[in-house]
């Protein structure tokens, strides 16, 4: 339990290294599938090209849409793509980049099938036996006096053991188209490699300073997803703490008053109480009825927010702190300056040693 | 438990141990690969040959191109090849020890697939078998109607028929695979004689100190890409946080005034501090994008004597008379 725990963290601890995770797990998963799947061949004429092939096409591109399934950046690639742009600009080519790490981590379990499929052989002997040339492999003594279509028919009963009579033919036959298609499975192999090396390594010679930004922005996109679905619930669970309270005491509104007059003495527990309210409506952060709530849910799709940092907004919280401190550890006059005139009562005096 | 936590950070330590890591990993692969592959000859005269010497060079490519490709040496000595020069000095020397240690790790699993073939001796009895002179093994057989090269070239078929109840094809092919062992052990030699012969004279060539510094600073150039990526990451995630927190506050229908904060101070406010921080100064796009753009087009120079020294604030408090009252200078 252990060790599933500190793999799950490892694998946890950035996206990208989960994606990888998922990447290597459906690989595996391609790769058992295949060799638990059962594979047999119609040995008919008509049917063996359709199974044979389709067994090479159909399940790679069924583990692609599988992959595009699973990873969780295509609803952010999809979000990002259709959004009305508001105060913040589109830019293609983070689009771009986040459909190119997407595809590029789906092909490794098509690949991955691929290549099996081809190294085992089973499928390409399936769907060419019947274009073989007899006469290679064995006497021709088999095909003398067959029509053409006896001919393919018999051709057509090489990937059945049990259904052609003349095992040598069939074991040489078996063996040249398995040769054929280990060839094409370490073509394919080399060529997916290259062109991989083609454009890792490559790549840094263009373009380099352009990819720094897009990384940089697509990473920013999906952690900023994550911030407001995290901040979206932590103010509703404020919400609903403050709503409630507010409720109770709305309904014992004048008991609540009446006790508060007579006992003017602050109790430990009182403060704590008020210490968490307080906590509790500056989550809040000023949203404090539905409509605003859902103003904020329907702008943040439609209108999003500029990428602009307000400068006073930074230096107006640490003002405040600094303000508390000086509030509670002296009692003096304190000179300075701050950013927001005339309200404040205590300032502080900065200087650069 | 315990010791794959000890393990799994050793190897994280340094990253060099990580490439070490990662080569010895793919060594492993190939030989995995190798035994789980399943090795057919086609037992025919014309096309022998080129299937078991194409079974023996493919692979160590693909495998050659793995290993530059997961190396993380590769991206650094690219980058550090192709940028413009900034505000800091090229060095080639670092170049060339990047690439010559990528190029060695990476040449680690072709020859290990390569010696395993060799040792085995599958691929040469496929490969060389029509080569043999019948005539040193007896037994061969003559009723089958084939000719010699034929036969020859069915000798790695074992199952097949004119082989039945014959010993020839196992002479033949105890015959080649000595050969085959034989290259295999000489390759082996070869290459240790050459690793170990480079080890003891390479002192007498290279000047040690100059390669002292070529090592320390291509540690130095991964660790500073590592710790850049890292600290985009950091800021991204601050960046975030804040622009969210803005966003809600904008929303905000009726006005507040800033009035002074009461008497306590909450733990939110100081992690607005230490996030203010991180995000040092840069906080709109177009200095995130010039940032990124001067990181690649106009790197830093290796000075840090500012940052070391830098002025810190300090705070004096005076009353209304002005006097000072406190003072952290």
């Amino acid at each position: 339990m252990d060790k599933f725990r500190m793999m799950f963290q490892f694998l946890q601890s950035n996206q990208e290294s989960f994606m990888n995770g998922i990447c290597g797990i459906m690989a595996l998963a391609s790769a058992q599938m295949y060799s638990a799947f059962e594979f047999s061949c119609p040995c008919m004429p008509e049917y063996n090209y359709t199974y044979g092939i389709g067994l090479l096409i159909v399940p790679p591109i069924w583990f692609f849409m599988l992959g595009f399934v699973l990873n969780n950046n295509v609803s952010v690639l999809a979000e990002e793509w259709k959004r009305p742009t508001g105060r913040r600009r589109k830019d293609p080519s983070i689009l771009r980049y986040m459909f190119c790490s997407i595809t590029q981590r789906s092909l490794i379990a098509p690949a991955v099938w691929v290549s099996v499929t081809l190294m085992d052989g089973k499928s390409f002997l399936c769907a060419f036996s019947i274009n073989l040339d007899i006469e290679r492999f064995g006497n021709l003594s088999l095909i003398k006096g067959m029509s053409e279509a006896e001919k393919i028919k018999l051709l057509a009963k090489i990937p059945c053991k049990d259904l052609f009579a003349h095992q040598e033919t069939r074991v040489a036959a078996t063996k040249y188209i398995k040769c054929i298609s280990q060839a094409c499975g370490w073509m394919f192999l080399l060529i997916m490699t290259f062109t991989a090396f083609m454009i890792r390594a490559i790549r840094p010679c263009f373009t380099q300073a352009a990819f720094l930004k897009t990384k940089y922005w697509s990473h920013y996109i999906d952690i900023e997803r994550k911030m407001f679905d995290e901040t979206c619930k932590e103010h509703a669970k404020s919400f609903a703490k403050v709503c409630i309270h507010q409720y109770f005491e709305n309904i014992s509104g004048e008991m609540r008053s009446f006790h508060r007059h007579r006992s003017c003495k602050d109790d430990s527990d009182d403060d704590d109480d008020e210490d968490k309210r307080r906590s509790d409506e500056e989550k809040l952060l000023g949203i404090r009825a539905q409509d605003d709530m859902n103003k904020v849910l329907w702008n943040w799709h439609t209108c999003k927010p500029a990428l602009a940092l307000r400068k006073d907004q930074i230096d107006g919280e640490n003002n405040g702190r600094l303000n508390g401190e000086a509030n509670g550890a002296l009692n003096g006059f304190v000179k300075g300056h701050t950013h927001d005139v005339g309200k404040k009562e205590w300032a502080v005096y900065y200087s650069k040693v | 438990m315990e010791r794959l936590k000890l393990v799994l950070q050793y190897f994280q330590s340094n990253s060099e141990s990580i490439s070490n890591g990662i080569c010895i990993i793919l060594a492993l692969v190939s030989v995995k690969l190798y035994t789980s592959f399943d090795f057919n000859c086609p037992c025919l005269p014309q096309y022998n040959r080129l299937y078991s010497l194409g079974v023996m060079v493919v692979p160590p490519i693909i495998l050659f191109f793995l290993g530059v490709l997961i190396n993380r040496h590769t991206g650094v000595m690219m980058d550090e090849w192709m940028r413009p020069i900034g505000n800091r000095s090229k060095n080639p020397a670092v170049v060339k020890y990047l690439f010559s240690a990528m190029i060695q790790r990476a040449l680690l699993a072709p020859m290990v697939w390569i010696l395993v073939t060799l040792l085995d001796g599958k691929i040469f009895i496929c490969a060389f078998s029509v080569s043999v002179d019948p005539a040193l093994f007896s037994g061969m057989p003559n009723n089958t109607g084939l000719d010699v090269i034929k036969i020859m070239a069915k000798v790695p078929c074992k199952e097949d028929i004119i082989f039945r109840n014959i010993s020839f094809h196992k002479a033949v092919s105890r015959y080649v695979r000595c050969y085959s062992q034989a290259v295999g052990w000489s390759i082996l030699l070869f290459l240790i004689i050459l690793g170990a012969l480079a080890r003891l004279i390479k002192p007498c060539f290279d000047d040690h100190a100059t390669f002292l510094q070529t090592r320390y600073w291509s540690n130095y150039l991964d660790v500073e890409q590592k710790l850049f990526d890292e600290t985009c990451v950091l800021h991204a995630r601050d960046f975030a946080r804040k622009c969210v927190v803005q966003f809600f506050e904008d929303m905000r229908e009726d006005t507040i005034l800033r009035l002074p904060h009461p008497l306590f101070i909450t733990n939110h406010q100081e992690e607005w501090e230490d996030e203010e921080e991180r995000l040092h100064g840069i906080s709109k796009q177009e200095q995130v994008d010039q940032l990124l753009d001067k990181w690649y087009y106009n790197k830093p120079e290796l000075d840090v004597t500012r940052i070391a020294h830098r002025p810190r604030t300090s705070v004096t408090w005076e009353d209304r008379g002005g006097k000072t009252l406190y003072s952290d200078v």
